[in-house]
């Protein structure tokens, strides 16, 4: 036994140990989550765009994409459910050359914080705000989201869901957003490009990023966790520039990914600074 | 040339233009609020001024985003403030108990109008009292004050960031309509005579600091976002490292630090005018608009010859309680008077422990109470 124990040599420093609260491993996600994915795409797009970490800020709300501050070992906030925005709205009005990400969960951003969302986008907020959409809220074991198709069975839609979910891009675009995009987890590069670009890019920022979520959705759906990659492989398919009011997500047919939106116009901030504190 | 943000000399405010005016005194740099009638003119008033002093006004898209917006632009180092009234204030109430739970300073004022609901939004009321002292859900202790005048409430802003930044938590300014709306002269000093209070920021290596590792005084250091702390707050129970901690043992922890902080500085914190009260054998107790009410009363019985005097509740919560308790020893009876049906004299109630008869006069709300409702009642004490 001891001549085994001596080959045992200390584990390797995880590249992004960096930037990870290694003392609060292991996480919460489940086997087959997208979440760690997105976050691992995340904090390697902090180290990629060369931002100053001190100066760098994640915000959550709630939900399992919510936790992801709580992993961050940044100035890490994870606040009220749906309130990340707003949180982060007053931080950065308050110190403009904080870098804001805000990291949080489809149910969270746009059905109890759809209002802040639109908000920050028509403001032209200066932050980044990545939302991995798994169709469904999955801290509470499975229920309909603002994003859940048509059919789908949760829990609260044990039927299948007589509604019908957002298009975030189109959401997002008309709101004012001046960077759009969608991915899969999948998509690990791209995302991962997405977010090093908008860390730099000034304006209010949207990433969705599609994650699968087994031990809830997929249960329901009779979607295993490989399914669900496969269909991210198989029915994706990557259009940049296309309209974001024709990229509603249909699983049956296509799902379009890519950058929809990429502009420029002046940020709340800017504005404030020209139009109230002139002199 | 620009306003300073002390605007030293005699003025005639409304009270919330002069609630606006002790933020800036007071050093308030933010301010993320909400239309509401009777509330709106604190924010229109901060929208003309911040800008010319460096700070930044934004209209959020509801209350529950106001909120949130000066819980954030706190962490970032501002001190900052809210205003609203009844149906914002409810809506604030998720966003207050993050504060509380993070332990974050700011100031959030109530101009009170009569609820419920949409109730009379151009009347005042005093009926939001107890949702001060208990609406975010979860126990906790809360500071909260309650200004009788224009010029009271220019200082009690001044009071409330001091208050909210040495113990870290939203301090309430509980006005109502009538002190909001109400202009008289406020004079605003040299600012070299304000007692302004900053938060006690963080000493020593960045890497072993713990955000909630309490000082001597129970009270942890505050770093802001971007000072290099790398700090993570969290709504969730958590430990001194900030970290969610799910077990009953961090809960008592962190339950005992939110919770004492307050109760082990009552001393420190609690604010009351005593009018009167050495002979009296009725005491008055009142707050804000319905304090005027009270000073009234008390001169009308005094000249019938009736020993009465006045209790007023500066800093409503924490109540006074060891005060009203002592006083039952003396008084024959307590009258509070209070725009509600009987509120903070549930508490006169309680801490009159049958000593000493406790009565109300209260009403429904819109308008101010009547100093001869108070004699009525004064009177019909004495006759029994």
């Amino acid at each position: 036994m001891a001549a085994h124990a001596e080959k045992i040599k200390p584990e390797p420093q995880h590249p992004l140990d960096a930037l990870l609260r290694t003392d609060r491993m292991p996480h919460i996600w489940c086997p087959g989550c997208g979440i760690g994915t997105v976050f691992s795409s995340c904090l390697h797009a902090i180290i990629a765009s060369n931002i100053n970490i001190d100066t760098t800020v994640m915000v959550s709300g709630i939900g399992c994409s919510g936790r992801g501050a709580g992993y961050a070992k940044l100035d890490s906030f994870h606040t009220t459910h749906g309130r990340a925005i707003p949180f982060a709205t007053g931080m950065k009005v308050a110190n403009p050359d904080l870098t804001m990400i805000v990291f949080s969960g489809d149910g969270d951003l746009f059905a109890i914080g759809g209002n802040h969302f639109i908000h920050a986008a028509r403001r032209n907020m200066d932050m980044t705000v990545i939302c991995i959409n798994n169709l469904n809220y999955g801290m509470t074991g499975g229920q309909a989201a603002a994003t859940t198709p048509t059919y789908a069975r949760t829990t609260t839609t044990p039927l299948g869901n007589p509604e019908g979910p957002f298009n975030l891009p189109y959401l997002a675009a008309a709101s004012g957003a001046t960077y759009v995009a969608r991915w899969t987890m999948l998509h690990t590069r791209d995302v991962t490009e997405s977010i090093e670009y908008c860390l730099t890019k000034k304006g209010f920022s949207f990433i969705e990023v599609l994650a699968p979520c087994p031990v809830n959705y997929g249960r329901r759906n009779k979607e295993r966790s490989l399914d669900t990659l496969k269909l991210y492989q198989q029915k994706t398919i990557i259009k940049n520039g296309a309209n974001p009011a024709d990229v509603a997500i249909d699983f049956k047919k296509s799902v379009t990914l890519g950058v929809f939106v990429d502009t420029q116009r002046p940020t709340f901030t800017e504005m404030y600074q020209k139009i109230c504190k002139k002199d | 040339m620009k306003n300073p943000a002390v605007l030293t000399g005699e003025h005639y405010l409304t009270g919330d233009e002069a609630c606006a005016e002790g933020a800036l005194a007071a050093g308030c740099l933010f301010f993320g609020g909400y239309p509401i009638t009777p509330a709106t003119e604190v924010a229109e008033h901060m929208s003309e001024r911040l800008p010319e002093v460096g700070g930044t006004f934004i209209q959020m898209e509801d209350e529950i985003a106001a909120m949130a917006s000066i819980l954030g632009a706190s962490w970032a180092g501002l001190k900052s403030m809210t205003s609203t009234s009844g149906p914002g204030f409810s809506l604030m109430m998720e966003n207050i108990g993050l504060g509380i739970c993070t332990e974050t300073p700011c100031v959030v004022v109530n101009v009170q109008r009569a609820g419920p609901s949409t109730g009379l939004p151009t009347l005042g009321a005093q009926g939001d009292m107890m949702q001060a002292r208990w609406g975010s859900h979860g126990h906790y202790e809360i500071i909260a004050l309650a200004p009788s005048s224009p010029q009271e409430i220019f200082y009690q802003t001044i009071e409330a960031f001091n208050l909210s930044e040495k113990y870290r938590l939203p301090v309430l300014i509980m006005a109502d309509e009538i002190i909001g709306h109400m202009s008289e002269k406020v004079i605003i000093p040299d600012a070299k005579k304000i007692k302004t209070f900053s938060r006690v920021k963080p000493k020593g290596r960045k890497d072993k600091f713990k955000p909630y590792e309490t000082a001597a005084d129970g009270i942890a250091p505050m770093p802001s976002a971007g000072d290099g702390y790398h700090v993570h707050i969290t709504g969730l129970t958590h430990d001194e490292r900030g970290y969610p901690a799910m077990t009953p043992e961090a809960q008592d922890v962190m339950m005992a630090r939110i919770v004492n902080k307050i109760r082990n500085n009552l001393d420190d914190i609690i604010r009351t005018e005593q009018c009167m009260l050495e002979d009296a054998e009725i005491i008055l107790v009142s707050y804000g608009s319905s304090a005027r009410t009270a000073y009234a009363a008390v001169e009308d019985a005094r000249r019938e010859g009736i020993k009465v005097g006045l209790l007023r509740l500066i800093t409503v919560w924490p109540f006074p309680e060891a005060l009203v308790r002592k006083l039952a020893d003396q008084a024959r009876a307590f009258v509070t008077i209070e725009i509600n049906l009987g509120q903070i004299h549930l508490e006169v109630q309680r801490c009159a422990g049958g000593k000493a008869e406790a009565v109300l006069v209260g009403h429904a709300g819109g308008a101010i109470i009547p100093p001869e409702r108070v004699l009525d009642a004064i009177r019909n004490i004495i006759k029994k």
